[in-house]
């Protein structure tokens, strides 16, 4: 078991022909990822990495029964990408894209409730589930089977957490890089409990940074519905006020949204918090013994 | 990126949003000029830098002669401004905004942005004008009217009227004025992809017009791309020469106070890497984050510009590649120690794609400096360490 993805998965990839569409659509088949095809205006009919090329979402949706799009068109035209996939019954997109518009990503968000789709990203490693589906650009080597659940704002800190906990003979279920925009899709709110509800998953990591306030949510629901241990981070106690820190969403505005807020919450909802991501995989071996 | 109050005044005038009328002058004779050009008998002149609190710092003043417009031109113009939000540096004041002096009856506040846990616009006011919005939000913030608006339906009357009722204001044409600002403000939000706007204060006047006699906006980053208009406003002065460096080579750099220079990939874990070094009790001199493109060339820049800071003592390469190749790395590091004088010691932890063959490389290179670390919390100490001299 695991949560949103499995080895059964078909996934279709909008960008599919473009170099990072092709490079990760490689990495992700490898690692055993069911693509099934990919979407790319105006090369329909063609055929790439030995999987068909359709000009529309729905065309590409009718022949291979996808459910999963992995999103890897550039930034300016990726709203509409997104849109198009809420509008061919798309279930689940997985956005990469960075730097995206936040406009852009307000109004496709919209219309993907609307339709009943999940996102997840944009500016996001993507989605794991150990050992069977990648849609993503994350290193999936490092990602070894087992009973923790992950989710991140950050990329890199995914993989230091996966690594860790890997590193203490424990595993990774699922890992969800939920992305560091100011308007995301699948958040921890509503990922908790599918881990919470995941048999396979025993612990949960949850990495968060400055800004925004997506992690006091996180530390209410978890006070009120979570009976799995979690053990948290939050990145940017050093980080100066009113000041970005690479990621679009990662800005202390006034006082709101400062590390030190969300760890106190966390900590008041029974998670254990650990000050470095270094201490991580300790923390997790910790929780579950 | 922002803009100064004039920019974003100008952009208001074009959305016909009411402004005192107000010309931009780079020397003392032009804002003398400016004045003479505006006329009337009661001016103010506006230090023009991208911070707030300027009338606190001593950057507005009131001039009732052309004679004072020219003395006070002549003093604020290259005066350093310290404001609260400029840093104990304070700013360097290149322009000024000479501006008719305005009937100020009362002042508000009114602000638009994104609302984050409802994922659209959040339009606030309040009748605490000429406050920090910031304070006026932890003391009383039930004298703030929050009202989000869903850009699908744009402004409707119903937004207004919450607003108007909101702020007690009661006199028909005074409500229909507000409104009519507040929309035309909306539109400005959504068309120019804007991050924040915020005018305070916006004054009722005497004759119970409503004026902007501040504008503060930011724009989103992502979308400049589709606003050359906006692009053109650009002040590079404005902008920490090194940050933008860095921005030019797909670096993302923010210079900090500490001792221990930063090179990571990924912003979450370049924060992450500044909290451990804190945790281990280092201070971080920079957080910086190469980016999923790095290559020799990027890292040898990001050494380059982590160097000008005459405070680092150490510095901590922190990479788990993922995209990002160690090996890549290790090249870089090889490349910006012949480019650069990296006097100080290097701690290098390489973690992830090709991390065995990376450390081949910086083994077989045997550089000087560099100090190979085997994990985050390692490496963390060891440029602690050496800052202090001990390795
Ligand atoms: N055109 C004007 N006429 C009269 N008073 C003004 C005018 N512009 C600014 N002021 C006064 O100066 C104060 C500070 O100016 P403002 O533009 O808000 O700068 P800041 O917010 O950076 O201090 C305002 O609160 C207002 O009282
Ligand atoms: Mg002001």
């Amino acid at each position: 078991m695991s949560i949103l993805v499995n080895k059964d998965t078909k996934v279709i990839v909008q960008g599919f022909t473009g170099g990072e569409g092709t490079f990760h659509s490689e990495q992700c088949m490898a690692y055993g990822t069911n693509i099934v095809g990919g979407v790319t205006p105006n090369k329909g009919g063609q055929t790439h990495l030995g999987k068909p090329v359709f000009n529309t979402v729905k065309e590409a949706v009718e022949a291979t029964g996808a459910t999963v799009s992995m999103v890897f068109v550039p930034p300016a035209f990726v709203a509409d990408a997104v849109m198009e996939a809420a509008d061919a019954g798309i279930e689940l997109a997985v956005i990469i894209t960075e730097g995206a518009p936040v406009k852009d990503m307000m109004y496709a968000k919209m219309y993907a409730t609307k339709k009943g789709m999940k996102t997840i990203g944009p500016n996001c490693p993507g989605i794991i589930t150990a050992e069977e589906c990648k849609i993503g650009i994350m290193p999936g080597n490092i990602f070894k089977k087992g009973p923790v659940g992950l989710i991140s704002k950050s990329g890199t800190l995914t993989y230091e957490g996966a690594n860790q906990v890997v590193q203490e003979g424990l595993g990774i279920s699922t890992a969800v890089g939920i992305g560091g925009d100011p308007i995301i899709g699948l958040s921890y709110k509503q990922l908790l409990p599918m881990f919470e509800e995941d048999p396979e998953t025993k612990a949960i990591v949850m990495i968060g940074e400055i800004g925004g306030d997506l992690e006091i949510q996180a530390a209410k629901f978890i006070k009120e519905n979570i009976t799995k241990p979690v053990v948290a981070f939050i990145a940017g106690q050093t980080a100066p006020k009113g000041k970005r820190m690479g990621h679009a969403g990662a800005i202390v505005s006034g006082s709101a949204g400062t590390a030190a807020e969300k760890m106190a919450a966390l900590e008041a909802a029974g998670v254990k918090v650990v000050k470095t991501p270094a201490e991580i995989g300790k923390a997790v071996k910790e929780v579950l013994s | 990126m922002n803009v100064h109050e004039y920019q974003a005044k100008q952009i208001f005038a074009e959305y016909g949003v009411p402004t005192p009328r107000g010309l931009v002058a780079n020397t003392v004779e032009e804002a003398v000029e400016n004045a003479k050009k505006l006329g009337g008998n009661l001016w103010v002149v506006k230090a023009q830098i991208h911070a707030g609190g300027r009338g606190l710092g001593g950057g507005v003043k009131l001039a009732k002669s052309i004679e004072e417009v020219e003395k006070l031109a002549g003093e604020i113009l290259g005066m350093t401004l310290v404001t609260h939000q400029t840093g104990p540096e304070g700013k360097l004041v290149q322009k000024i905004y000479i501006e008719e002096g305005a009937d100020i009856q009362d002042e508000f506040y009114l602000g638009i942005v994104l609302d984050r846990a409802k994922e659209m616009p959040v339009i606030m006011a309040s009748t605490e004008g000429g406050m920090e919005i910031e304070k006026v939000a932890e003391e009383t913030p039930e004298k703030i009217v929050k009202v989000a608006v869903d850009p699908t339906i744009g402004l409707q009357g119903f937004h207004g009227r919450e607003l108007v009722f909101g702020l007690g204001i009661t006199d028909k044409q005074e409500q229909r004025k507000f409104i009519d600002f507040a929309s035309k403000l909306f539109k400005i939000y959504m068309d120019k992809d804007v991050e924040l706007i915020e005018i305070n204060p916006l004054i009722r006047t005497g004759s119970g017009d409503f004026l902007a006699l501040d504008g503060k906006m930011g724009f989103d980053d992502s979308a400049l791309y589709r606003h050359p208009d906006i692009e053109a406003m650009r002040d590079i002065s404005e902008e920490d020469p090194d940050e933008r460096e860095a921005g030019q080579y797909g670096l993302s750099y923010v210079s900090l106070d500490g001792e221990i220079g930063c090179m990571v990939n990924g912003a979450g874990l370049a924060m992450g890497t500044m909290d451990t070094i804190n945790f281990v009790g280092g201070t971080p001199a920079n957080f910086l984050d190469v980016g999923g493109k790095a290559n020799a060339e990027t890292v040898a820049k990001g050494f380059e510009i982590i160097l000008r800071n005459p405070k680092v003592k150490s510095i901590f390469v922190n990479i788990f590649g993922g995209i990002v190749r160690c090996d890549r790395i290790a090249n870089g590091i090889l490349e910006a120690t012949k480019k650069v004088d990296v006097k100080v010691p290097v701690v290098v932890r390489l973690d992830g794609t090709n991390a065995a063959e990376a450390a081949e490389i910086l083994k077989n290179a045997n550089i000087e400096n560099v100090i190979p670390a085997t994990d985050l919390l390692d490496g963390a100490k060891k440029a602690v360490a050496a800052a202090k001299g001990e390795l």
